[in-house]
């Protein structure tokens, strides 16, 4: 007996040639160069909105009005038309856009810095109106491009370079869960928060995304997509760590799920026990 | 001609939709109000947008994505509201748009802040002030114009008077020839072409990582310099053989004319310049007015702000004196007791040069 390895057997050519990473890339996205760092997920989400405005057959009619943040630099990669906002300010400069184009399928790309901290009021009046975009919060607890630093959502405990023995809530106060804030507005049609920390989350964030921009293209009102993003460099963990603390830190606060779609309107405490529910329902019963 | 008795408000907001401005956001603020109510009403009948911002961060961020769409679209407010908006004011200005802001200020409190600004880094706008309502239905025109003309903010410098004082005018849409194309804009369409635009005030590019901050404000400094050396506007009445030459701009100047025409009865030799731009200050004109004079009488509402313009462009030729000062109503609105024909021709007549001096 020969102590060769087994030979996987070929008994007919390749159906489909072989594909370079290239051709996975979307359609919207440029093979710019960028300085984003291994392991974010910004990229991930980025990618998730190309694809399902492309997928929508909006590729010819989208405009993206961008923040400030680690993502900025990101968006010279992306080849749909662009409105380069101030700080927090998007939601405002989106809603001089919409009511100029309304045929346009106009969204925001903000951080949780540039959405929650300095631009918390934009968002919150963009919904109420019923302005018809979609604001995205790509959300990952930190201010990433500053070098990881305390924001609004960052949760209770975590170390920040200015919360350096953790968040305290009697010191430095309590996270904002921006997607409850939005939810219960009159104006607001859609609002969901996804994660890309793992592959089911993408799978089920994609279709947040798309939900969302149904929303708009139905002229339903405001929709509104945070998506819990990696931020390894800003959390100070290993690159592979990345997803792990966004489920065991981030997640407990800001539970993915849809908030509000049709006559569903849930808070997130609510989505925190429904998923919990969902887990303890998957887990193989003991004997 | 079709003239009308119009608000001072109304008849800038009509003078706007002539122009083709199809957006406007604004935020209520005494004595700019007016002007948010005319657009309120005005502009959605006729197909444009009017929204009530809830602030002015917002008002001028909501005209930024109307103007990044190539629509013609305003924004305003007073000094305070003004204040609030000079972050953006001066990122827009970087980010080429053609922004008209209209600035019903509380006297003449803000030369400085219109001029200057409190924004971040090299930025500039051309800044109208009309002395009367009709000048003002024309520079509001003008001002659309000019923006589109040079990609830059144009700020119109009116004030409590102007917005809200009854006059007789016609507002019929004025010529000021072609302008270029806006082919930076953004409708949407451009998206998988590998042609997609992005409006924006650091100069990215698509497809180009990074940036070169460098030679994109060199870029819009030699756009600044040739801003300054092409729009100066003034008018210099009877300044020719002027021993006593009085500056000042808007309202005031008004009341200024009137004075040096009452004094030149009495064989006065008394003249006027009118900065009609405030930025760019017309610098060289005035020097030229002032060739003559044997002093310069700077009239204008605060503790000295224009005045800083007036010896910049000077350099010492001539003696400066201000004649104006701080002045206000109770409200601090802007129209105190300098307003008034007998104190503004006091004033003057108290600069006037002994008589025989050497001109």
């Amino acid at each position: 007996m020969s102590d060769r390895s087994p030979t996987v057997p070929i008994d007919r050519p390749p159906s489909e040639p072989a594909r370079r990473l290239g051709h996975f890339k979307p359609r919207l996205l440029l093979d710019t160069d960028h300085d984003l760092c291994p392991g974010c997920g910004e990229p991930v989400a980025i990618r998730l909105l190309l694809d399902v405005i492309e997928e929508l057959g909006c590729a010819e009619r989208a405009i993206g009005v961008v923040g400030i943040g680690c993502y900025t630099a990101f968006t010279s990669a992306m080849d749909v038309d662009l409105v380069q906002a101030l700080h927090g300010r998007a939601p405002s400069v989106a809603t001089g856009a919409k009511r100029m184009r309304p045929d346009a399928l106009i969204f925001t790309l903000q951080g949780d810095g540039d959405m929650v901290n300095e631009g918390l009021q934009e968002v919150v009046h963009t919904a109420a109106r019923g302005e018809v975009v979609t604001c995205v919060l790509l959300n990952n607890g930190v201010f990433g491009e500053t070098g990881g630093h305390m924001t609004a959502t960052t949760a209770l405990g975590q170390r920040t370079k200015n919360t350096l023995e953790g968040r305290d809530a009697a010191y430095h106060g309590h996270p904002i869960r921006i997607a409850d804030l939005l939810a219960p507005l009159g104006g607001s049609a859609y609002v969901a928060r996804g994660s890309v920390h793992d592959a089911t989350s993408v799978v089920k964030t994609k279709a947040m995304l798309r939900r969302a921009f149904e929303a708009q293209l139905e002229g339903r009102g405001f929709s509104f997509v945070e998506i819990l993003t990696m931020c390894p460099t800003g959390w100070f963990v290993p690159t592979a760590e990345g997803p792990g603390y966004l489920d065991r830190v981030l997640r407990p606060v800001h539970a993915t799920g849809e908030l509000k779609n049709g006559e569903r309107c849930v808070t997130t405490a609510a989505l925190l026990a429904e998923n919990a529910a969902a887990q303890a329902a998957a887990r193989p019963p003991r004997d | 001609m079709t003239r009308a008795l119009l608000e001072g408000s109304e008849a800038i907001a009509r003078a706007a939709l002539a122009a083709g401005c199809r957006f406007f956001a604004g935020y209520p603020m005494t004595p700019f109000t007016e002007l948010l109510e005319h657009f309120a009403e005005l502009l959605p009948e006729r197909g444009g947008v009017c929204i009530n911002a809830e602030s002015e961060l917002e008002a001028i961020g909501m005209a930024w994505g109307a103007l990044a769409t190539g629509a013609r679209a305003a924004t305003g407010s007073t000094g305070q509201g003004i204040a609030l908006m000079q972050e953006s004011l001066s990122e827009i200005t970087r980010a080429e748009l053609p922004l008209v802001l209209f600035h019903m200020a509380r006297g003449q409190y803000d030369y400085t802040q219109a001029t200057r600004g409190g924004g971040h880094g090299d930025y500039r706008h051309v800044v109208l002030a009309p002395v009367d309502l009709r000048e003002a239905v024309a520079l509001t025109q003008l001002a659309f114009h000019l923006a589109d003309r040079w990609r830059n903010p144009v700020q119109l410098y009116g004030d409590f008077l102007l917005a809200h004082t009854f006059e007789s005018v016609a507002v019929e849409p004025l010529e000021f020839g072609a302008l270029p194309e806006k082919d930076w804009a953004v409708d949407g369409s451009l998206g998988g072409s590998g042609h997609s635009r992005n409006v924006n005030p650091i100069g990215m590019r698509k497809g180009v990582k990074g940036i070169e901050p460098e030679a994109f404000w060199k870029r819009l400094a030699a756009k600044h310099e040739a801003i300054a050396a092409a729009e100066a506007r003034w008018e210099a009445h009877r300044c020719d053989d002027a021993d006593l030459v009085v500056v000042a701009f808007g309202s005031l100047a008004r009341f200024a004319r009137h004075a040096v025409e009452a004094l030149r009865v009495g064989g006065a030799r008394v003249g006027l310049f009118r900065p009609v731009t405030l930025w760019p200050f017309p610098a060289q004109a005035l020097a030229r007015a002032a060739t003559g004079a044997r002093r310069i009488a700077v009239l204008e509402q605060n503790a000295g702000q224009m005045i800083d313009d007036v010896r910049l462009a000077l350099l010492g030729a001539v003696p400066v004196e201000a004649i104006g000062g701080i002045s206000s109503d109770e409200a601090g609105f802007g129209v105190g007791d300098l307003y008034a024909p007998d104190e503004v021709r006091r004033r003057v007549e108290g600069a006037l040069p002994a008589p025989g001096g050497a001109r």
